[in-house]
């Protein structure tokens, strides 16, 4: 993974004296709130609630066996022993004491860490494939491309107080883990005719209280132009993008306003004046950049040895049916003959979706260190992934898994739920949805069901900002206030691959208590008018809305 | 008379920024510095080729520097307004005037931008603050040194960091 030299330290060791200082003139009264806000929100400290919230970065969500345990230690010692895996790869604290922030952040710098950017009106942190660089459909690894454009992206002076926040991801995988056409810019790795690496870029994608589907602007800029190309997106942003009214503020709304051709035609002429100057990444940075992701030193195996391992794991799924069924739902496919990788559930049953504690993420760091060369990263389905796991340790890892809470072997179904905090936690939320997530998991607690149904996404928000991804999930709940009550809305048929697609309302809203009822009847009626092998999405897509929609409301 | 950062330093300062009741004609103005208004100023330039050095043009964040009519390098003072200091339109503003019109007089941010934004303007091309009443100028000085570097090329130094690391 990337790592920092002098500069790149002394440029975040600069931030943090500049936040403690912002902090002391705040506490003593000499910076207004109003002028305060944007400055901690770009340090990612929130007023929530009950308290202030941080969120730190995770950039594109790779992080280090060392950083783990930095994380560890925040929890125990400003928080109250836990942390919250986001649905943007971040991780969240929720209870830290302001005056308390300069110290976190000084200690999160010791790790090559910061929580810069990671809200208000600003370029956020990249999402990425959690597999990449493992992943056995990646075409290109897209983290030396996310690092160019973050280390771009940081303190950039020109985009810092946007008309709004400012997401983008990039995929170099065939299927899109990313969310691409869910971000303000997407960009999805590609070649030309002649070879050249480039970048298909979308824009205007987003979730919120306006869901839309990114439009693509360029079928290909070039790898050294990216920076360039992005710097045009961002100024026409930047001088024309709505700041009348926030809520029509994001860039989908300009590009739609516009429309998708005058946009990109407007992006075309600013970026005349942009292109070729001395931003246009070199070959140099890029290798350099690549440097840092380098194949690793993975064990060689003979044909013989590699037999008798896969001739052991069969054996071992025969003998425990559990370990069977963490194998099918708990881990990817490799590149690497004799390594596979693993996804350490954060979604056991009574647990908030994405929570995890200081010895937690004290375990997560020791298991990267013993089973995954020191390195795991987070999924923006609120899980940690363990991506170079030699398959002789599977069982090992497993075992060790069990009693730390991360071997719920449900990836993929019905209760690997993405989840956000929800009016327990947040300002802003409508409705609770931690415990409309908890009832789900509980009424739907039999394996051999989960299984029957398959893949299938259920993402829950507690307001239309949309933190959960409703808008994505193959069954998504909204959280919605109605004369001070809170009720749920639910919607069907949204997907964020390449295929990407927004969930359609169902109807009238439920109450707390109704919801599983309706998720129960939904999926007894997908489970009825399926062909065999189809997932929930493909029946959706098959049959429609109007039979779901009636069963819901029989 | 107020004081206001002009390239790094604390300094008194004569120009006043007109916002209502803009003169009409190159007559009203008298011998007072005076930044007008982006139409009155366009309107000024038809009456003579020649302006007189006291008065300079304001943009508001709605405007564009090439709506600025006449010869632009020889305006002594552009100032660019921050109606609220979240209206990040002026930092686009001050790189385009720099950058891509390479105009070299003074750049002034005007209106409300606030102290912890001095660094960013400075690289985005200005060199003259006029903040808030509440801010001291002279200790707002230190904010403009809070990154020792940075990662993407600007005004201030246009070359990235990724062709400058050892």
């Amino acid at each position: 993974m990337y790592r920092y030299d002098s500069i790149d330290q002394k440029i975040v060791d600069d931030r943090v004296a500049q936040f403690r200082d912002q902090t002391q003139r705040y506490l003593a009264g000499d910076i207004t709130e109003e002028e305060f806000l944007p400055l901690r929100l770009q340090n990612g400290l929130y007023v929530q609630r009950l308290a202030p919230m941080l969120r730190v970065c995770i950039p594109y969500g790779m992080l280090s066996s060392a950083q783990i345990r930095m994380l560890a230690h925040v929890a125990r010692k400003y928080d109250k022993g836990y942390g919250h895996i986001t649905t943007r790869q971040n991780i969240q604290y929720n209870w830290p004491a302001l005056k308390n922030v300069p110290d976190i952040l000084a200690d999160l710098a010791t790790v090559e860490m910061h929580a810069v950017q990671t809200s208000g009106n600003c370029i956020r942190n990249f999402t990425a494939d959690p597999f990449a660089g493992v992943a056995v459909d990646e075409v290109m690894d897209p983290r030396p491309y996310c690092e160019v454009m973050r280390q771009w992206a940081t303190f950039h002076p020109e985009f810092a107080f946007l008309p709004r926040k400012f997401k983008m991801a990039v995929c170099g995988s065939k299927t899109d883990r990313a969310a691409i056409l869910v971000h303000d810019i997407g960009m999805m790795l590609t070649t030309n005719d002649a070879g050249e690496i480039g970048f298909e870029v979308f824009v205007g994608g987003g979730m919120g209280r306006t869901p839309v589907i990114g439009s693509l602007i360029s079928p290909f800029v070039a790898e050294k132009d990216i920076l360039t190309y992005l710097e045009a997106i961002l100024r026409v942003y930047n001088l024309f993008g709505n700041r009348l009214n926030k809520y029509k503020a994001r860039i989908k709304i300009l590009v739609r306003a516009m429309g998708p051709e005058a946009f990109a035609a407007k992006v075309e002429e600013e970026w005349e004046h942009l292109k070729g100057s001395e931003s246009t990444v070199t070959p140099e940075e890029i290798d350099r950049m690549k440097s840092f992701f380098p194949t690793p030193d993975y064990r060689i195996l003979d044909d013989a040895v590699a037999s008798n391992i896969d001739q052991q794991l069969v054996q071992q799924r025969e003998e425990h049916q559990a370990f069977d069924r963490w194998i099918t739902r708990n881990t990817r496919e490799h590149r690497q003959p004799g390594y596979i990788s693993v996804v350490l559930s954060l979604k056991p049953i009574g647990v908030p979706p994405g929570d995890v504690t200081a010895e937690q993420l004290d375990a997560i760091a020791d298991l990267a260190d013993k089973y995954s060369l020191g390195e795991a990263r987070t999924t923006k389905e609120q899980n940690i992934v363990l991506a170079d796991v030699a398959k002789d340790q599977l069982f090992d890892l497993w075992q060790a898994c069990k009693p730390l809470g991360f071997a719920s072997p449900t990836i993929g179904t019905l209760s690997d739920m993405i989840c956000c905090p929800g009016g327990d936690f947040c300002s802003l939320a409508n409705a609770k949805s931690i415990p409309v997530a908890e009832a789900i998991q509980r009424k739907f607690d039999d394996l051999d069901y989960l299984y029957d149904l398959g893949d299938i996404s259920l993402n829950i928000s507690g307001c239309m900002n949309a933190c959960g991804h409703h808008h994505v999930g193959n069954i998504g709940v909204l959280g919605v206030d109605k004369k001070g009550e809170e009720w749920y809305q639910i919607q069907l048929g949204g997907d964020q691959g390449k295929q990407a697609s927004l969930a359609k309302v169902l109807g009238p809203s439920f109450s707390r208590e109704q919801v599983p009822d309706i998720i129960e009847k939904l999926l007894n009626s997908f489970v009825e008018v399926r062909i065999e092998g189809e997932s929930f999405l493909e029946t959706y897509r098959r049959v429609g809305h109007d039979g779901f929609k009636a069963a819901a409301y029989a | 008379m107020p004081k206001i950062i002009l390239d790094g330093s604390v300094v008194e300062d004569s120009w006043n920024v007109v916002r209502e009741d803009a003169p009409s004609a190159l007559a009203e103005l008298g011998e007072a510095n005076t930044l007008v208004p982006l139409d009155c100023w366009n309107a000024l330039q038809a009456e003579s080729d020649k302006m007189p050095a006291n008065v300079g043009v304001w943009i508001a964040s709605t405007e564009l520097p090439d709506q600025i009519e006449g010869d632009l390098q020889s305006i002594p003072v552009i100032g660019v307004d921050f109606p609220a200091f979240a209206d990040g339109r002026g930092f686009s503003i001050g790189r385009l005037l720099r950058q891509r019109f390479q105009y070299t007089g003074q750049i002034r941010a005007i209106g409300s931008p606030i102290r912890d934004q001095l660094s960013y303007l400075v690289r985005c091309g200005f060199n003259a603050f006029q903040l808030a009443e509440h801010y001291d100028p002279e200790q707002a000085l230190a904010s403009l040194k809070d990154f020792s570097d940075a990662y993407q090329g600007a005004v201030d130094e246009p070359v990235p960091l990724f062709r400058r690391r050892g």
